[in-house]
């Protein structure tokens, strides 16, 4: 059992690098655009995924770290590696200023501020005191770093090596942290916060931590997005990137890795798509496709696909439940 | 002096808007206890209709009744067609729902409509300045047509039984249907009745904004600003939290924040009210028992 | 005989392949018979109102290849949509080099759009041709000699105004209204420019709006109590109506110029109410549709037939299809002075050597001009005044 499941992960990591040598430039920036926004919608599941808390508003974290990465690189000349670090803590401490109030709430309502939030990335990047260091309304202009000496790879394909080795490495690092004690009390504040706070767990602070950790996630993406794109400007963190990382997550199944990833295709390949098929609405068939997988799928591609794939080939990285239950407890109205 | 003074009037008159569609969006709370992030869309879609039939040669007022019916069918069959199907499903499916219809809802008006910005007629045009044209005839109708609707919501909430069994449903579904209340049909009637206060809110607010498939999108976050501000569950106090809404954000940004972080504002404002007091200054406070 | 014939032709055959094949790759994108060129626009999302840009030029090249083509060669035009979003123009533009295999890009919008597709393309050595805005960072063939505008920047129109303002009423007290962004800030640049020392004591007030404001009635109220007697306004189409409707409920009548993106007479003047925009100026470059000074123009003619034919239903009062059709007939020259040579070089050359083109659809006087060193097509503009039912052009063309 063990030697055919390294044979399997062997076989995967061969599947995932053969396109560096295989494929077009404009392909592999596809594949890479769609590594970023697969950690992106990891980040974005550790917290709406695994612990319950809506978040619409993950794309002003991914904005952050774009935004600190550019800055590094361009303006104090870090080296591009260095910056992925720096964009993710930039935007965890956000988070954690961000989730430590509006965590302490239920509901609809972390959903709404973080859409408030999400909605006004824009302009809080293009304001007046910022300009100096954002570029205003102009952006940064990045230059993406070029293969090292010793490897004979074009530019494109060392930047999807290098995508894939960071997405592979947050990867494991999730898997790890979503195991055993952890987790476990991830889940019961999703699912059933009363009991959870009965038992002991400290909500708020399982909550603002798994919010902490979700927003430097997604900054790694946004600091990985700005090498990638090779430019920032507040035009590219519209709302719509909010809302197309959440649209990620649900499609692609919540509260699972592998979902992340399908959710990340999704996201990438789907309004292209979409703009084939009908030119004048890809809008439309966007959400069509969007409410069709909610109603076909409730735990998304992910889950789909586990219930379909024959038990052996289940991957064992999503624990806990395929959907999560409703979050039902009893209210009462007190004048 | 005379400035600030200038600043809150138009204020209040931009607070009208903030105020026509926070109604709207405590109607769909009180109904179905969810958050409805394609109430802007909707709305946006219906005032569209209402211009079609306008330029097909109805009168106004025939076409903001026509407008308001197919409106409630529209929602009451989105609430029986679809969102039935989702109702044991968890928040974030409710949440991918909503967010679902607003991606269609506002690809499909710029589709069928176009997106050049359009005229849309007041029905309360008098030509005249009034006050030193800081607030326009059309936006005294406005505020006039808010409050009338906002007493019919009131008084459809306290005086009539299926007023008093849309609450109790949302409140509390089992026990609701254990006294024979129809808790389907009850979500239902306050999705088809959301959707009338929305389509009157965005007839009303396309005159002052002009009409594009985008109308709502700012216009939704100062909205539930205002809601939460006011109790997201106490109809008054969402068009009063409007109004103030509309206030501050005229003075923070004339005096304060600078015109660049408006947004930022109704931002704040959402974010200090569900910190400091999260039933809004007027809501009730809801006791979680364990 | 037979055999010699079949040698004759094989050895023809060979000694032509390699000119073929250097040919081939020396020009790509194009063929005997076609030449492929892309562009991306916003067809989704909040900027989808420029999507009629790329719907006339796709009309626009259907004609052309209606009547024959250009040198022989059918035009295959590809518009993508990139709902101005940065990332997606990325992905879309290199879609269209790499693996659509476009000769070049043509009137691709947006400012932030294009910016992060200058690099890319330069360094690759494409043409991105008549980009469809008004910043005026692309006249630059130092830096980037792959790139090239069309219309009159932004800062060159904002020029235009203060030197007129100058002139008229030395002792204005101006105030600015602009969106907060790439667009708005272009026009204080050019009103910088073309105030020199004196913009501190002329601008009274600069006021900004953000595109997720509802209204900007507390702007325009901010703007009166000011004191300002001009008013200049850089502001697009919706806010542009409702500051024009303000000022007239407000009873203000400061002498109002507006930019050029929204004077449309159906989506702007209409909406604002016509008498209310009565006064109105603003720098113009294109012949206005709704203008029946223009019946009978020839051009104007010509515009109209082609849009009877290639776009029936389209809405004749949108500036975006005047605009569209005289940036086509722009790079139709261009096309025709590069011959048969469509090297991507070559076409980069013809562009910068264009002569006082005449364009049907731009204002008598105004023509079309380039070099290696002139990288403003156009950077021609004359004032006009809205009459309340009209637009009446007065004065001299202005080059700034």
């Amino acid at each position: 059992m063990n030697a055919r499941r390294t044979a399997l992960w062997l076989f995967g990591a061969a599947l995932l690098v053969a396109p560096a040598f295989l494929m077009s430039g404009y392909r592999l920036f596809q594949l890479t655009s769609m590594a970023v926004y697969a950690v992106a919608i990891l980040g974005l599941d550790i917290v709406t995924g695994y612990t319950g808390q809506v978040s619409l508003g993950h794309g002003a974290f991914y904005a952050i770290g774009a935004y600190t990465g550019a800055i590094l690189m361009t303006q104090f000349g870090w080296p591009y590696w260095a910056t992925l670090p720096a964009g993710g803590a930039a935007a965890a401490l956000v988070g954690y200023a961000v989730g430590f109030p509006a965590l302490r709430l239920t509901g609809p309502y972390l959903a709404l501020v973080t859409y408030a939030l999400a909605v006004a990335v824009p302009q809080i990047l293009r304001a007046r005191a910022l300009e100096s260091w954002t570029g205003g309304a102009q952006g940064i202009v990045v230059t993406a770093p070029d293969p090292p000496a010793f490897l004979p790879l074009s530019q494109d394909a060392y930047l999807y090596l290098f995508t894939l080795a960071v997405a592979a490495l947050l990867f494991l690092l999730a898997r790890n942290m979503l195991s055993g004690r952890q987790l476990r009390a991830m889940i019961a504040v999703r699912d059933h916060a009363l009991a959870a706070e009965a038992a002991g767990i400290d909500i708020a602070r399982v909550k603002t931590r798994a919010f902490a950790v979700s927003a430097g996630i997604t900054g790694v993406a946004g600091a990985l997005g700005a090498i990638v794109v090779q430019f920032v400007a507040p035009d590219s963190f519209a709302a719509t990137l909010s809302i197309a990382l959440f649209v990620g997550l649900v499609v692609g199944g919540s509260a699972s890795l592998p979902g992340a990833l399908a959710g990340a295709a999704f996201v990438q390949f789907v309004p292209n798509l979409a703009e084939t098929v009908n030119k004048s609405a890809p809008g439309v068939i966007y959400g069509v496709l969007l409410v069709a997988a909610l109603y076909l799928m409730p735990s998304g591609v992910a889950g789909a696909l586990r219930r379909t794939l024959p038990a052996r080939l289940r991957t064992s990285t999503s624990p806990g439940k395929a959907t999560p239950l409703p979050n039902k407890g009893a209210t009462i109205h007190v004048d | 002096m005379i400035g600030f003074l200038h600043q809150t009037l138009s204020g209040l008159a931009t607070g009208a808007i903030y105020a026509a569609v926070a109604l709207a969006l405590v109607m769909v709370y009180r109904a179905t206890h969810h958050l409805n992030f394609a109430q802007g869309e909707m709305a946006t879609f219906s005032t569209y209709i209402a211009l079609s039939l306008i330029q097909a040669g109805a009168p106004y007022w025939v076409a903001f009744v026509l407008t308001a019916l197919f409106s409630f069918v529209l929602g009451f069959a989105l609430e029986r067609l679809l969102l039935r199907r989702f109702a044991e499903a968890p928040g974030l499916t409710a949440v991918g729902v909503s967010i679902g219809l607003l991606l269609i809802f506002n690809a499909l008006s710029g589709w069928l409509f176009g997106f050049t910005v359009k005229q849309f007629p007041s029905p309360f045009e008098s030509g005249g300045v009034v006050l030193g044209g800081l607030v326009s005839a059309h936006e005294i109708g406005m505020v006039g047509v808010t409050l009338i609707v906002l007493l019919a919501v009131y008084a459809f909430f306290r005086f009539t039984p299926l007023g008093l069994a849309m609450r109790a449903a949302a409140a509390n579904p089992a026990s609701s249907r254990l006294v024979g209340i129809r808790v389907g049909r009850m979500l239902a009637l306050g999705w088809g009745l959301a959707a009338v206060l929305g389509s009157i809110a965005g007839m009303m607010v396309a005159p002052v904004v002009f009409l594009d498939p985008n109308m709502m999108f700012g216009i939704l976050l100062y909205a539930f600003a205002g809601a939460l501000l006011g109790g997201i569950d106490n109809p008054a106090g969402a068009v009063i939290g409007g109004f103030a809404v509309g206030v501050i954000e005229n003075l923070g940004g004339a005096y304060l924040v600078g015109t660049e972080l408006k947004l930022t504002l109704a931002l704040i404002i959402i974010a200090a009210v569900l910190v400091l007091r999260p039933a809004g200054l007027f809501g009730r406070i809801v006791v979680a028992r364990v | 005989m037979w055999t010699r014939r079949t040698l004759l032709a094989t050895a023809t055959a060979a000694s032509l392949a390699p000119l073929g094949r250097a040919r081939a790759a020396a020009m790509p994108g194009v063929t005997a018979t076609s030449i492929k060129i892309g562009n991306t626009n916003p067809h989704s999302g909040p900027a989808s109102s420029y999507g009629a840009i790329a719907n006339a030029e796709v009309a626009f090249f259907k004609m052309v290849n209606d009547q024959g083509g250009i040198g022989g060669r059918m035009i295959d035009f590809i518009t993508l949509d990139d709902a101005y979003s940065p990332p997606k123009t990325v992905e879309q533009t290199r879609k269209l080099v790499e693996q659509e295999g476009v000769a070049f890009l043509f009137n691709s919008l947006g400012t932030p759009t294009q910016t992060a597709v200058r690099a890319y393309l330069n360094s690759r050595k494409v043409p991105q041709l008549f980009i469809s805005t008004g910043a005026d960072k692309w006249a630059d063939p130092e830096h980037f000699p792959w790139t090239m505008g069309w219309q009159p920047s932004y800062r060159t129109e904002a020029t235009i105004y203060a030197k007129y303002i100058q002139h008229e009423k030395p002792s204005g007290r101006i105030g600015v209204l602009y969106q907060n962004d790439d667009f708005g800030k272009d026009y204080l640049l050019g009103l910088k420019d073309g105030f020199g020392a004196a913009y501190d004591r002329m601008v009274i007030k600069e006021v900004s709006y953000e595109t997720t404001d509802p209204t900007i009635d507390s702007q325009v109220v901010t703007l009166q109590s000011s004191g300002a007697d001009v008013l200049v306004t850089a502001a697009t189409p919706k806010w542009a109506a409702q500051t024009i409707r303000k000022a007239a409920e407000l009873n203000w009548k400061p002498l109002h110029f507006m930019s050029n993106v929204s004077v449309s007479v159906g989506s702007v003047l209409k909406p604002a109410g016509l008498e209310n925009a009565a006064g109105l100026i603003t720098g113009a470059y294109l012949k206005d549709a709704t203008d029946k000074r223009w019946d009978n123009d020839p051009g104007m003619q010509q515009w109209r037939q082609f849009m009877a034919k290639y776009m029936p239903g389209a809405d004749l009062t949108d500036g975006n299809h005047v605009f569209g059709y005289g940036v086509s007939v722009t790079l139709m020259q261009v096309l025709k002075q590069c011959g048969d040579d469509l090297s991507r070089a070559n076409i980069m050359k013809q562009a910068a050597s264009l002569d006082n083109e005449e364009v049907p659809t731009l204002l008598p006087g105004i023509r079309v001009s380039t070099s290696a060193t002139n990288f403003h097509p156009i950077r021609a503009m004359q004032l006009q005044r809205w009459t309340g039912s009209t637009w009446d052009l007065f004065g001299d063309v202005i080059t700034a």
